[in-house]
């Protein structure tokens, strides 16, 4: 199996709060990957390390290397705006930007340079089919990202990071607002899209990494206690701690 | 008990008494103007006080269209020195620089807003209107002086509330878009500027209502000639200035028509206020 993301020794701190200590692991292409573990473990620090989206963050600080198919991407030569074009990002609270439907999900395309119309149309068309929201709004891709629901607005957020055309995509609790109805179709939509995409899912919801992920790391206090596949981790883990946690009985 | 109640009673009227006082302090004002003005108008006529280009109260020539176009044309000179000048610094503040450097500066820029307009005045005469002079040619005290010394002075007003209007973007907004791989601008210009647009609308039609009524600063710099400038070197001479330099002295139909000059005024001032709330209620309602 390709390694998409390889991180070695990989430490976080915002100030002089260590938010991760010493990550070893490795993301396999095409594959969905759960991250499990209590509120405050590092789960979302981890996710935003991936795209350096942490960078925003003030005093944020790391140690130890992200590769992104061989290249470290917090290295001098690489450039942090096409990293996030490679690696989108879904959050736990939908956020449409203030404008229509159709301005968001081209939005990622047209900061690109992308500005021919023919080819938006057709970019908007197809992200928002895979996103399982087409048929909801193709009447109305004028009216604005902001007047959807909670659950269209994260498929929105879903098609836009879609239309991005990106090699990753990286969800922080995407139906961590959601009903059960729009939570099932963001992961069926996740199921489909891992036939393309590399997928790496934070979420609160242990089920739910058991019910889309390949494999599961379990985090606990910025560490990496378990990494294995989805399987062995909720039915036969190696560590004590992470049977308590999946099993409900601490965190 | 009963005492509690009375002393709730007693607060609660005399509160709504010093509240009723203010509004009835700015009734007062507007019915004084109005009184004192409106028979000029209804003697002269709104067209011969208007539209009527001289102004020579002692053959009885009240003609205020100089000044009225003069009031506009500083209020819009400031408005292109003083609106991208401050919403660029506002930009600077919330979205460039760390958050401790803006907790310095912002308070260091609403502390313009405390020099007193004679000062700039005093700053336009000595330096502005000899480099005018010099440089660019005409009199020095001009349209030109005066629109600069008021796009610096309605900066702070700008600023401040631009700077406000930007922190009030939720956070996000600039996460969302740079995580699709938008630059540090692009976000700025895209998402954050959209999403504050109504309060720094408002803001800079505040510093308008400044503009237009600031009077000190305007009469030692602008010059006062009463004639419509042909170019913004020409002195020129604004409604407020007018008031303020005949005042003293003037008698009569003359003094009604210093008052009518207050009612116009005022109404300018009343439209902007309107408009700015206007836009302020717009952007409470979206979110």
């Amino acid at each position: 199996m390709k390694a998409k993301f390889t991180l070695s020794r990989f430490s976080a701190y915002y100030g002089s709060h260590r938010a991760l200590q010493q990550i070893d692991l490795l993301i396999p292409t095409r594959r969905i990957l759960g991250i499990i573990g209590p509120a405050g473990s590092g789960k979302t620090t981890f996710l935003r390390s991936l795209n350096r989206l942490n960078d925003l963050t003030a005093g944020f600080r790391r140690q130890g290397e992200v590769r992104l198919d061989g290249e470290d991407i917090y290295g001098a030569e690489f450039d942090p705006i096409a990293l996030r074009r490679r690696v989108g990002m879904l959050f736990a609270l939908p956020i449409a930007l203030p404008m229509s439907i159709y301005e968001n999900v081209v939005y990622g395309p047209r900061m690109q340079g992308i500005n021919t119309r023919s080819q938006l149309d057709q970019l908007v068309e197809s992200s928002l089919r895979a996103a399982f929201l087409w048929d909801e709004v193709k009447d109305r891709l004028k009216s604005s990202g902001l007047r959807l629901s909670g659950g269209q607005q994260q498929r929105l957020c879903l098609a836009r990071v879609l239309a991005l055309n990106p090699e990753v995509i990286l969800l922080d609790e995407p139906t961590s607002g959601l009903d059960p109805i729009s939570t099932a179709k963001i992961e069926d939509a996740l199921t489909m899209l891992k036939e393309q995409y590399t997928i790496v899912l934070v979420t609160n919801n242990t089920m739910q990494a058991g019910r889309v992920a390949d494999a599961t790391a379990f985090f606990f206090m910025g560490e990496l206690i378990e990494h294995d596949e989805t399987k062995k981790i909720f039915t036969n883990p190696a560590q004590q701690r992470t049977l308590e946690y999946v099993t409900g009985r601490f965190g | 008990m009963k005492s509690h109640n009375l002393r709730e009673k007693g607060v609660q009227y005399l509160l709504t008494a010093l509240a009723f006082s203010a509004l009835f302090g700015l009734l007062l004002i507007a019915l004084f103007i109005l009184k004192e003005g409106l028979p000029f108008l209804t003697q002269v006529g709104l067209k011969d006080f208007i539209f009527a280009h001289d102004w020579e109260p002692q053959s009885g020539k009240f003609g205020i269209y100089p000044m009225i176009i003069a009031s506009l044309w500083v209020t819009f000179g400031a408005m292109l020195i003083g609106a991208p000048l401050g919403i660029a610094c506002a930009v600077f503040l919330t979205e460039f620089v760390p958050r401790p450097v803006m907790h310095t500066i912002k308070p260091m820029i609403e502390l313009l807003a405390g020099i007193p307009s004679v000062i700039y005045g005093f700053i336009g005469v000595i330096v502005l209107a000899p480099l005018i002079r010099t440089h660019l040619g005409g009199p020095g005290l001009s349209l030109l002086a005066a629109s600069i010394i008021l796009g610096i002075m309605i900066l702070p007003t700008i600023i401040s509330i631009s700077t406000d209007a930007i922190n009030a973007v939720p956070n996000s907004y600039r996460e969302g878009s740079r995580a699709l791989g938008a630059t540090r601008w692009q976000t700025v210009y895209m998402v954050v500027l959209k999403a504050a647009r109504s309060g720094i609308i408002s803001g800079v039609i505040l510093g308008m209502g400044r503009a237009i009524g600031e009077t000190m600063a305007v009469i030692m710099v602008a010059g006062n000639a009463v004639k419509v400038p042909g170019t913004a070197l020409d002195s020129v001479r604004t409604l407020t200035a007018n008031i303020a330099l005949e005042m003293g002295y003037a008698v009569g139909l003359h003094r009604s028509a210093l008052f009518a000059t207050g009612v116009v005024l005022f109404i300018f001032i009343m439209l902007l206020n309107t408009l700015a709330s206007a836009f302020v209620k717009q952007e409470i309602r979206r979110r």
